[in-house]
């Protein structure tokens, strides 16, 4: 069955206090489709982590959120500055966020860390200097 | 624990959504690094800290948390309190530090995360 439902969101870069509206409407709209509350919770986990990434490094990006019969998929996409080490970003506590980030509560290292720890499957496509793609997969 | 008995131990301030004092708690967690509630927190419905900012609300809805309490005498912003209120968020303000607030809460029953 290849129909499927899709909500797309714009994230605002310049802005961290709204930082996370997209995240809030996903799970509303999850909710509304009866999805399981446990599931709701790590696919507005993963998506509120990557939204914030996007604020904090990339002066925003685009935020799509596919739902299957079998699983969710979320693709958030941003033309910032790119990942030049995944592997070392990928390691817990490591983070290139500055102290005015910290003083917010976030920049501990822990984003993409979380992000792969609440999805089943996680794919980053990075190019420094052009951006990143980042595609979540949480089977239902 | 009700969150009504954790306003009271901490002698805290009820901020908004005062109508869910009864509800039922079971865990609770503290930090001011929003990250970290997001990476280590399963089904606390309590969260301390003594940062102030619109991520800590939207930390809270994420997580499905009932309560969260400001420790060291911070004050949440109006809209801050304004969006807690709409999502029945109970926000609690508390003069006690952070440490000793935790303290408060476990010495009487309120347990911190359980392990997976």
């Amino acid at each position: 069955m290849s129909e499927h439902l899709s909500f797309h969101y714009s994230v605002d870069g310049d802005n961290f206090v709204s930082a996370g509206q997209a995240s809030v409407q996903v799970k509303k709209n999850l909710r509304e489709l009866g999805i399981a509350p446990e599931v709701i919770r790590r696919v507005s986990i993963a998506m509120y982590e990557g939204e914030i990434n996007m604020v904090i490094h990339a002066d925003g990006g685009n935020a799509d959120v596919d739902v299957y019969e079998d699983r969710i998929v979320i693709t958030l996409d941003d033309h910032g500055p790119g990942i030049a080490d995944v592997t070392l970003a990928m390691q817990e506590g490591y983070s290139t966020a500055n102290e005015s980030v910290r003083s917010l509560g976030f920049g501990a290292g822990m984003g993409l860390p979380n992000m792969k720890r609440y999805t089943d499957d996680m794919q980053i496509d990075t190019v420094v200097g052009v951006g990143t793609k980042i595609t979540m997969t949480i089977k239902l | 624990m009700k969150i009504r008995e954790i306003q009271e131990l901490l002698g805290a301030e009820i901020l908004c959504a005062g109508d869910q004092l009864d509800a039922d708690v079971h865990s609770a967690c503290g930090s001011d690094m929003m990250s970290d509630v997001l990476a280590f927190v399963k089904d606390q419905a309590v969260l301390l800290t003594g940062l102030v900012n619109s991520q800590v609300i939207r930390t809270a809805q994420m997580m499905d948390m009932l309560c969260v309490v400001f420790v060291r005498s911070k004050r949440p912003t109006l809209e801050m309190i304004e969006i807690a209120e709409e999502n029945g968020i109970v926000l609690l303000a508390t003069d006690k530090r952070m440490y000793e607030a935790c303290g408060t809460l476990y010495l009487n029953g309120l347990g911190g995360a359980l392990h997976e």
